[in-house]
């Protein structure tokens, strides 16, 4: 996944700041909507199974036997799917020591001073604690849903783990609720173009430039301007 | 017709006596399982397959005359046997009847997150409504007696209803009325206690069983299915159980605390992140200076 920066079409570009990057490949956005789609799905259900007043969810989805029949169906689902991701960008989500510099600035970052950050490659900091947020979500909600999935199965011997597991379940659903609530309101709503390059893959130079300067120096090929 | 008439306590213009008053009717009712005179017979757990229409289960050999390890999704009532030796080195062959407890404080209950496929009944009975019910399990996980069980095919949680069809018409539970012993009886809440304390009593002072006593854990706000234990200083000799049931702490954690946390942080995120919208707006992207950079 490295393209130069394209032309947006045929017609002459007299303008850099359009010129499109490639920023995620067409595997890389299906699997991301799948995974979206499965998270949703869990949401709307997990929700319903957390709270008599969100009952109601189950009834959108099909009642509530039916949402308790696929919860944990989708919950592999998202797990499949965020391992290939895991896979995919295990590389580009280190953290190393440029993102220190960063989460210093982070205040910068909360109030839109992005000129005042320190340049950051294709994931700033924000976007790799999120990344290792629901990375850890997915291996304790997975070990805590097995759990709950066959509590029948579980020996009386070993309730421990079913009173861990309701316990670990619910509790770490709600950090991921948090990191998604932060994630769809950054991408959809707060960085404009975000949401977009999701959809059909591309970003402007601008974009990039703004928002991942290495990163835009290394897929364009451009040297960074002499200090 | 007529049982309503005698719960009338007042009426209007009438001259004379009425029927219902000075009415005092205790609604709770109560099992009590004196495992004193039970001979392990089984009785009961015919019963309760007949009464509720479940066939006999393939029975599982354990060295004991015991049916099957605990009790299943369609056998509601199991004796548990136990043969313990004692200090001085007699043996006792201990049976006691399991079966759904009706805590005053279910702790299935607690924990289900489907409407109305939980219900307790004015009377103490702890009722499961299959209709409702969504499978999840999370009964399983709330109750200390380790009574709910799953059934695979049905996707559905069954245990014993303390034969509310029956109660409810005014019978007794079918496994009551099956004990040829007499170690069953069924009444109400304080007539069993009474009973049940008598018995206990006979049993220190008569028997020489210091030890003896009923169990009714309060920690589970007391039962509606009691025992009449020889040593009731260690009721897990009796099949396992439990000395001080409780629902679990992670149960009360997790329905209590945080529930509250959880719902105060989802709201408090989403009006954090409207502020932050409203305060700081859109992130956009800037132009690139026309001096950055250049092609290598």
């Amino acid at each position: 996944m490295s393209t130069g920066a394209v032309p947006r079409s045929n017609a002459a570009v007299t303008d850099r700041n359009e010129e499109l990057i490639r920023r995620y490949s067409l595997a890389e956005r299906a699997n991301h909507w799948l995974g979206a789609l499965a998270y949703t799905y869990l949401l709307i259900t997990g929700l319903a199974f957390w709270s008599p007043y969100l009952y109601w969810l189950a009834a959108v989805v099909g009642g509530g036997p039916t949402a308790r029949f696929w919860h944990p169906w989708l919950g592999l689902v998202f797990s499949v799917s965020f391992l290939w991701t895991s896979k995919e960008w295990l590389r580009d989500m280190q953290i190393d020591s440029s993102d220190r510099a960063w989460s210093k600035a982070i205040g910068n970052y909360i109030r839109n001073e992005d000129a005042k950050l320190p340049p950051v490659g294709r994931f700033n900091y924000g976007q790799k604690l999120f990344f290792w947020g629901i990375f850890y979500s997915v291996i304790l909600l997975l070990l805590s849903g097995i759990a709950l999935w066959y509590t029948e199965s579980l020996p009386w011997n070993l309730r421990i783990l079913r009173y861990a597991a309701i316990l670990i379940h619910a509790s770490v659903a709600l950090i991921s609720i948090g990191l998604v609530l932060i994630h769809v309101y950054m991408s959809a709503i707060l960085e404009k173009g975000s949401l977009g390059s999701m959809i059909h893959g591309y970003v402007t130079s601008a974009w990039a430039w703004t928002f991942h300067r290495t990163w835009y120096y290394e897929v364009t090929g451009r040297s960074r301007p002499k200090q | 017709m007529s049982q309503a008439s005698t719960e009338i306590i007042r009426i209007s213009g009438h001259a004379g006596t009425v029927p219902g008053e000075g009415l005092n009717r205790e609604f709770q009712v109560c099992k009590l399982v004196d495992t004193t005179t039970c001979i392990g017979c089984k009785a009961c757990e015919v019963a309760c397959l007949e009464w509720n229409g479940y066939t006999f289960s393939e029975t599982t050999f354990d060295n004991s005359y015991q049916t099957m390890p605990e009790t299943a999704w369609n056998y509601w009532n199991l004796i548990k046997f136990n043969e313990h030796e004692r200090e001085d080195g007699s043996m006792m062959l201990l049976m006691r009847k399991d079966q759904c407890m009706h805590c005053a404080d279910p702790g299935c209950l607690a924990a289900c997150p489907a409407d109305g496929a939980i219900v307790q009944y004015a009377n103490g009975i702890v009722d499961f409504q299959e209709a409702n019910c969504i499978g999840c399990g999370y009964c399983m996980t709330g109750c200390p007696f380790n009574i709910p069980k799953f059934s695979p095919t049905a996707r559905k949680v069954f245990k014993c209803t303390l034969c509310n069809d029956r109660v409810s018409v005014g019978l007794e539970p079918a496994c009551i009325k099956a004990c040829p012993t007499g170690c069953l009886h069924f009444g109400t809440k304080s007539e069993m206690k009474e009973l049940a304390e008598t018995r206990a009593e006979q049993l220190r002072t008569v028997s020489g069983f210091a030890d003896a006593g009923v169990y009714d854990p309060p920690g589970v706000g007391g039962t509606h299915v009691i025992y009449v234990l020889h040593d009731a200083k260690n009721p897990e000799l009796y099949g396992g159980l439990p000395k001080d049931p409780h629902i679990p702490m992670s149960v009360r954690l997790w329905k209590g605390p945080l529930k509250w946390l959880g719902n105060l942080a989802m709201v408090g995120g989403l009006v954090g992140l409207a502020w932050h919208y409203m305060r700081y707006g859109p992130k956009k992207e800037e132009p690139i200076p026309p001096d950055d950079g250049r092609h290598v």
